[in-house]
């Protein structure tokens, strides 16, 4: 316990940033994200750092452009209307092949929608949101710790593959407090940046960060590079968590809140002998195949527990080939589904067996 | 194995929030697995506040209390709102200064503790929040002089040390009622 302190989310992905040597946060307040900019306003300039409330999210996402092509580890954090103004950025951050760190504390939508926590930028998250062909590694936590553990994973992986990894949390996540042990985070060093614009100090070519290829022989290679890229992405960097799996018949997907939720569901299950276990994907994109093989060979029923109107099931679907039943249990617009909801979907898929 | 929820709620500026965490710190403080989860909605916007608290010898799940083991009511609109919502058996501590009415439930133990009064009689009177925390230390038998003063230590900024004494003589007064 000595180690530990309580801390908000919000508050955990800003300290965990500064551990992992962000220096530069550039960001435009909203609800439900605000401790992220407001814990780097505090500390940034004791340390050195730069803290930059910009004039708009637009302006900030552009601002984390700049940083991350002179290879800085660099971040900015919003919730889901400021994610969608920034997702012209974010696509420049792929097309340039940038890593950039990216915080989307979620609230319930469309439109400017509520400051309650949702799940309902799934897709955007992980199937683009700007245009063209890209991808971004996105991690869900589903606590305090995991905040923390998952930010400097976040600014790890951005380095390590030149893409933007984006924290997709929600509300609660960042609003709630647990206790958390930041002097156990191990960073690793940054890895060289060659590729940066540091100055050529007449030693070398220059360096040129851009998006725009003109030629379309050009832009198809640098696509058809990319998604190599992605493809190593998908093959080494999934994660996950499976609880009470090995001999479940009812199989309950969720991530973040949800999958809190939900495990409060599977023990009165389990107290009560109904066979049912998690799947909780860490990684959104890449989406774990692994697990899902396993249990696509047992599982009779997947039920998406999510914040949203069912966007992960797609994924779920397509990871066990369409051959289950597949069942949605939601809430949407801020609410977030009881354990009491989920243990009765749970009971129903079960054949109405308490 | 045991887990006890916690919920916390009043008006805005009752200190909600503050009493919440110290709750959540002496439960870490004792190694407990504990959360804290503050409502930040349109609800805060009306003058209310609330919050979670969970404080588990396992991991905890869900960190929203919906049906809490022990609410602490410190104004009546908080005690309209969620005295359904405690579990039977439960615990209510009501302060009576500022609640008029009783509690309806016979199937839970209610406290009621005059905390804003108290804590105007012994010119600490931001602190009836904390002297409810003391009152229901002692509903859930789970005083300890020596993790409370701790957790304080942790809530009580380096710069308000000088609160550090007042907190803990409320958490007393409340004890002791």
């Amino acid at each position: 316990m000595q180690n530990k302190v309580l801390m908000k989310g919000n508050e955990a992905i800003a300290e965990a940033a500064i551990i992992a040597g962000c220096r530069h946060y550039f960001g435009y307040p909203i609800t439900p994200q605000t401790e992220v900019a407001a814990y780097m306003a505090k500390k940034m300039p004791k340390i050195g750092g730069t803290f930059l409330q910009a004039e708009s999210e637009i302006a900030a996402i552009n601002m984390v452009y700049g940083v991350a092509s002179a290879g800085l580890r660099v971040m900015t954090s919003s919730s889901s209307p400021g994610i969608s103004l920034k997702s012209e950025g974010l696509s420049y951050l792929a097309g340039a092949d940038l890593p950039a760190f990216v915080v989307n504390v979620q609230r319930g939508g469309p439109g400017l929608g509520g400051i309650q926590p949702s799940q309902s930028d799934y897709f955007q998250a992980t199937k683009g949101g700007g245009h063209g062909d890209y991808r971004m590694i996105v991690l869900a936590p589903a606590s305090v710790e995991e905040m923390a553990s998952l930010t400097v994973k976040g600014f790890e992986l951005a380095d390590k593959y030149r893409m933007t990894s984006m924290i997709l949390a929600d509300g609660t996540m960042g609003q709630m407090m647990e206790p958390v042990d930041l002097e156990n985070l191990k960073v690793s060093k940054a890895p060289e940046k060659p590729w940066a614009t540091t100055g050529t100090k007449m030693q070398r070519k220059h360096n040129i960060i851009n998006s725009l290829y003109l030629k379309p022989e050009e832009l198809e290679k640098g696509n058809i590079e990319r998604y190599e890229r992605y493809k190593i992405v998908e093959e080494n960097e999934a994660m996950y968590e499976e609880y009470l799996m090995d001999d479940a018949e009812i199989c309950v997907v969720a991530f973040g809140i949800a999958a809190r939720v939900s495990k409060n569901a599977i023990n009165e299950a389990r107290s009560r002998g109904i066979k049912v276990g998690l799947i909780r994907p860490i990684t959104l994109w890449p989406f774990p195949k692994a697990p899902f093989d396993k249990a696509k060979e047992h599982i009779k029923t997947f039920i998406s527990t999510e914040l949203s109107m069912g966007q992960m099931i797609e994924d779920v679907k397509l990871a066990t080939d369409c051959k289950a039943n597949y069942v949605l249990c939601n809430r949407v617009g801020g609410m977030i589904p009881s354990p009491e909801e989920v243990l009765e979907q749970i009971i129903k898929q079960n054949g109405g067996n308490k | 194995m045991k887990t006890t929820e916690l919920l916390f709620s009043g008006f805005g500026g009752q200190g909600i929030l503050f009493a919440g965490k110290v709750t959540a710190y002496k439960g870490l403080t004792e190694n407990k697995n504990v959360s804290w989860l503050p409502s930040y909605g349109p609800e805060m916007r009306g003058g209310t506040a609330s919050c979670s608290v969970i404080i588990s010898d396992d991991a905890v799940g869900s960190p929203i209390v919906s049906h809490p083991d022990c609410l602490i009511a410190l104004n009546l609109p908080s005690l309209d709102k969620y005295e359904s919502a405690v579990k039977t058996g439960g615990v209510i501590i009501a302060d009576s200064s500022l609640i008029e009415r009783k509690v309806e439930r016979t199937d839970v133990k209610v406290y009621y503790i005059p905390a804003t009064k108290l804590a105007n009689e012994n010119n600490i009177p931001t602190l009836a929040n904390m002297i409810a925390v003391g009152q229901m230390l002692k509903a859930l038998n789970e005083y300890n002089e020596d993790t409370v003063l701790q957790a304080l230590k942790k809530v009580v900024s380096a710069k308000h040390s000088d609160m550090l004494d007042v907190n803990l003589k409320a958490v007393k007064i409340g004890y002791e009622y």
